[in-house]
């Protein structure tokens, strides 16, 4: 296991920056996520104008891999639709599971693909899919609302 | 410095990540020994067999085994009767078996169960449970800023609602150790039962439920460097014979008719169906091996060990300890944070360094909440543990900030 694989720049980076980390005045959706096994608790909020994401932060607390992903995250799906998200979302957790042989398909995740070698580190994969998830439940939520 | 006791522990041999294994999480579990290994695969290569039941050589021996490992850990805690000792899957169940068991059937409503803030998930939740379903109030003790519990808290807290106190011996989170005796004999002078979670304690320091007067403890073997699934549960006799059964089904009875059943006398009464000989056969053998070593030796290395631990840990600017500092009595559980650094973050990194740590809320999730913390990094020590891993800890720990790319 080469752990510099998992700690790059781009992580720490954006674990620190807290350039995404903030709350959202009266959001259209928010969903909090938590990792049990550890207490992480990120709070995932977004602004929609239509179909579009046009604002997306967090709040809470976690390690730098979980803080990072959410932070990663909020950058790609900004000016998103919610269905190009969710597809995003997918691509992403797939990615995670090793399950994308073609690389090239990877380009379209940017800078997540940070997270590539994640399951090197089974422990933290967690970590890694914890805003992921909470995003598409959150996504899941609002389509059932309409 | 040579250690004596690492020959005995054939996992501690091996390398992780390309590092010789520093294993130092054994507040979560300990490793074993091969004379446990031995014990628990010898039952299955020579003596398996059905206890209790039948009438051949072999079930006679496992019988024999199991009740053998009663007597052991009667004499272990220095219980008054094997029939005090009951075998769970660990402390966890011994402490649902006494919810369940006594809780359910003692409490009325606007009784009082007393605990302090420290307590583990396993002795908090089920009393959560049983408070609900009673209408009792579950009340904690605090700490004050050494994370002792102090006498006034002891004072206010359990009165003459108090029906029940249970409370840990030593703090999983904190190293603290707490005046059980003290707390227990409030209880008695308030009419309370009092339980004692020892599951911090047992492999670390001598135990006398007499003297402690204990109504009830509980302790996992595998803290113990007994295999997992096996524990006990220790209770007065008079307080055993009165409370009703926790499982119901074979080897609890005395006889069955169609719609009703004679039950067993303790301990067969809470001890339902097939039960685990193996766990049992490796626990006693776990209780041999300590024994062997002493709780003089165990407790000068650990002591020897805690204290430099602490010390080295001071060192780094960045580390904040969470939990008293170092004295005779203090535990070796200790947890700590560095500044604006995750611990899971540390933990990843010193695994990569072969060092194995806790990271996270080690289930206390109401003391991390009181303590005004999400997580911490913890290090807990065993006479297994030697100096030289404390100082790869310590310089793995230096490491940390920069293989995370701080600037300094």
């Amino acid at each position: 296991m080469n752990l510099s694989e998992i700690y790059t720049e781009v992580i720490a980076e954006h674990s620190r920056s807290g350039k995404n980390k903030r709350e959202i005045k009266n959001p259209d959706f928010a969903l909090e996520g938590m990792n049990p096994s550890c207490g992480d608790e990120i709070k995932v909020e977004a602004k929609l104008s239509g179909e579009i994401i046009t604002d997306i932060a967090f709040t809470g607390s976690g390690c730098a891999v979980s803080l990072a992903s959410a932070s990663i995250m909020a950058d790609l799906l900004r000016g998103k639709t919610l269905e190009e998200a969710e597809a995003l979302i997918s691509l992403f957790l797939k990615m995670i599971k090793g399950e994308i042989t073609n690389e090239a398909l990877l380009d379209e995740l940017g800078e997540a693909v940070a997270f590539e070698n994640i399951s090197n580190l089974p422990a933290r994969v967690k970590c890694a899919v914890l805003a992921w998830h909470t995003f598409l439940e959150a996504i899941g939520a609002q389509r059932g609302e309409k | 410095m040579y250690n004596p006791y690492i020959k005995d522990f054939p996992i501690l041999k091996q390398t992780v990540n390309g590092k010789p294994l520093a294993y130092l999480d054994n507040a979560a579990t300990t490793q074993k020994p091969d004379c446990v290994i031995e014990a628990s695969s010898r039952y299955y290569r020579l003596d398996n067999a059905n206890p209790h039941r039948g009438a051949y050589t072999l079930s006679v021996r496992a019988t024999e085994l199991y009740e053998a490992a009663r007597e052991t850990v009667k004499n272990f805690i220095k219980a008054e009767a094997a029939g005090e000792i009951i075998f769970t899957r660990g402390a966890t169940e011994a402490l649902n078996l006494l919810a369940y068991s006594y809780g359910m059937n003692c409490l009325r409503e606007g009784d009082e169960i007393v605990i302090s803030i420290a307590e583990h998930h396993s002795n908090v939740v089920p009393w959560q449970q049983v408070a609900a379903a009673k209408g009792a109030k579950l009340i904690y003790m605090y700490l004050d800023e050494n994370g002792d519990i102090p006498d006034s808290e002891l004072e206010k807290k359990i009165t003459s609602r108090t029906k029940i106190v249970s409370i840990t011996q030593v703090s999983n989170v904190l190293g603290t150790v707490y005046p059980v005796k003290k707390i227990i004999r409030k209880a008695h002078e308030s009419g309370a039962v009092a339980i004692v979670d020892l599951a911090q304690s047992i492999a670390h320091m001598e135990t006398d439920v007499r003297d402690m007067d204990a109504d009830f403890a509980v302790f996992s073997g595998h803290k113990m460097f007994a295999p997992m699934g096996i524990g006990v549960l220790y209770g007065k006799k008079n307080l055993l014979d009165a409370m009703p059964p926790f499982l119901f089904g074979g080897d609890m009875i005395e006889s069955v008719s169609e719609q009703m059943a004679r039950f067993a006398h303790p301990p067969q009464k809470f001890e339902a169906g097939t039960q685990n000989v193996e766990g049992a056969a490796g626990l006693s053998a776990a209780i041999q091996y300590i024994n062997s070593i002493g709780f003089d030796s165990i407790r000068k290395a650990e002591r020897e060990l805690i204290r430099y631990t602490l010390e080295r840990l001071s060192e780094n600017s960045y580390i904040n300890i969470v939990g008293p500092r170092f004295s005779e009595h203090r535990a070796g559980v200790i947890s700590f944070t560095m500044r604006d650094v995750h611990p899971h973050d540390i933990a990843s990194i010193l695994d990569a360094d072969g060092i194995a740590i806790r990271a996270g809320h080690h289930c206390a999730h109401p003391l991390m909440k009181y303590l005004g913390i999400t997580a911490t990094s913890r290090v807990s020590l065993c006479f297994y543990n030697t100096k030289q891993e404390i100082d790869r800890l310590a310089e793995s720990l230096k490491s940390v900030r920069r293989r995370l790319h701080f600037e300094s």
